[in-house]
């Protein structure tokens, strides 16, 4: 089943995310993929996540495709203008990949690579319009393609946000432009979730609650640095506490999904490459 | 008004290098504004100058030296200083320091870093509100500018980075669309953040822009 199949039929779906390597060795990376097959409807391929340069996105989705996996290519604004993109997707549409996630990208002031000019040149919003249009078979510039592509698209939230009416509206207007689907930010917060849900009732499409393991105080320290993520203290105290931390996490992330079932219509993990733990997660779902 | 800082005096100097004779010149508008061009700020380079070995044939603050008629009449007035001259040191914005060398057949150097187009709110306190993109669109979000405000330049609401009124790239930098939203509501116009905002026309920004009225 494809993933925009699952989309369509499945009562919950599940994603996950994995990053390409900094570098031309996937040995590892592909082993990884390989754990995901037949456990997630379909997978996500970082794109230059937090500015930090991965190989390309579009390869690595042709890779995952060549697997037998269904790539959802995320592609955002900050590294490519309109015109880049577009080729980006056609090129990807030729190779098999049938799904995009837009995202805005993050700024690079933070990352390595803080002197490149980032382009910004159209936002998420405008991103999957642009997409919904190349559906149509019409370009950025309102010309014919020829042959037009079918992409499943996506777009992101993040429920935690604070205040949070801003996200709302974007949400929507990322919807009206033809969203079919809503990755969210991490979220550890399960009543701030239900409340977040609650104010995006007329809301029809599927949304995938975003889910990190946490693997070690450290991480739960990184973790409480990114902007609307809240790790509640008692989840910090069980993980400090934890006799087997990977165990925990499995635990946690089981509990959080279980505590929202009904508030969501399915989960993406973003695992910082450690796939290991999401089987026995989903076992447990 | 174009907000300028001073640069770096080891690279002024670097940049003076092989040079003897200096011709310093000011700027009596936005330069002097920012305390980066003004009298006195010519004043202390051209004394840090000469402490540096260099013989200074002649300073002076023109009133805009972005402007060539008035760059034109400076150099009249002050020929026989600067043809003593090997090179101009211009302590203005990119406009002025470009203007100056277009009219005088020396070598202009700038002394001042060009930032942006801001405004003043208090002295010494500037804030950017423009890019000059050439497609205004402040009706729209409540005169606040998304373009040049917001680090990503998005024009359909804040990313997942916007927390607490504050921007991902910057805990001390604003969100603009928090400013915007709260303007916004202020002025009881809301409902225009709903409406989905077209990609920017960059074909109106095409560098080098002019305008040539006749």
């Amino acid at each position: 089943m494809t993933f925009k199949e699952a989309l369509k039929s499945k009562d919950f779906v599940i994603t996950a995310e994995l990053s390409p390597p900094k570098g031309v060795d996937l040995e590892n990376v592909l082993r990884k993929a390989d754990i995901l097959k037949g456990k997630v409807d379909g997978v996500n391929a970082t794109d230059n996540q937090v500015a930090v340069l991965h190989l390309s996105s579009v390869a690595f989705c042709a890779l995952l495709a060549q697997k037998g996996l269904d790539p959802i290519l995320q592609t955002n604004c900050r590294d490519r203008n309109a015109l880049a993109i577009e080729a980006d997707l056609l090129g990807a549409y030729a190779l098999g990949i049938r799904n995009v996630l837009a995202i805005t990208g993050d700024y690079p002031k933070k990352s390595l690579h803080h002197v490149v000019k980032p382009v910004f040149d159209i936002d998420s919003v405008q991103l999957i319009k642009l997409i919904k249009d190349m559906n149509k078979g019409i370009d950025f510039a309102g010309e014919p393609l020829v042959g037009a592509p079918n992409f499943t698209v996506g777009g992101v939230v993040n429920p935690g946000a604070d205040p949070i009416e801003g996200q709302i509206i974007k949400l929507k207007k990322k919807i009206d432009a033809g969203a079919q689907f809503i990755q969210t930010q991490i979220v550890y917060d399960i009543d701030g979730f239900k409340k977040f849900r609650d104010k995006i009732k007329d809301i029809k499409v599927k949304i995938l609650l975003g889910i990190l393991p946490v693997r070690s105080s450290k991480m739960a320290q990184a973790i409480q640095n990114i902007p609307g993520v809240h790790l509640p203290k008692k989840l910090i105290d069980r993980i400090e506490k934890a006799k087997d931390p990977v165990q925990e996490c499995v635990d946690i992330s089981a509990e959080i999904i279980n505590g929202l079932k009904g508030y969501i219509d399915g989960v993406h993990f973003m695992t910082l490459n450690n796939v290991e733990v999401i089987p026995e997660i989903i076992s447990r779902i | 008004m174009i907000i300028t800082e001073k640069k770096e005096y080891k690279k002024i100097l670097e940049s003076l290098k092989g040079m003897d004779s200096i011709y310093v010149v000011g700027c009596g508008r936005c330069a002097t504004s920012c305390s980066t061009g003004g009298e006195e700020q010519v004043f202390d380079i051209v004394a840090k100058l000469k402490k540096d070995g260099k013989s200074i044939s002649g300073s002076y603050v023109i009133e805009a030296p972005c402007d060539e008629r008035l760059v034109a009449k400076f150099s009249r007035a002050e020929k026989s200083k600067i043809d003593k001259a090997d090179a101009l040191l211009v302590l203005g914005c990119g406009a002025g320091v470009q203007t100056v060398s277009d009219v005088i057949k020396l070598p202009a150097y700038p002394a001042l870093e060009s930032i942006f187009l801001g405004k003043t709110k208090t002295l010494g306190k500037f804030y950017e509100m423009c890019v000059m993109c050439g497609d205004c669109a402040l009706e729209e979000t409540g005169g606040i500018c998304p373009v040049a405000r917001c680090s990503k330049h998005l024009l359909n609401g804040p990313c997942g980075g916007s927390h607490k009124g504050k921007c991902e790239v910057d805990e001390n930098l604003d969100c603009a669309w928090y400013l915007i939203f709260e303007r916004l509501k202020e002025l009881k116009q809301f409902d225009r953040i709903k409406k989905f905002q077209k990609p920017k026309d960059y074909s109106k920004s095409i560098r080098p822009r002019k305008v040539e009225l006749r």
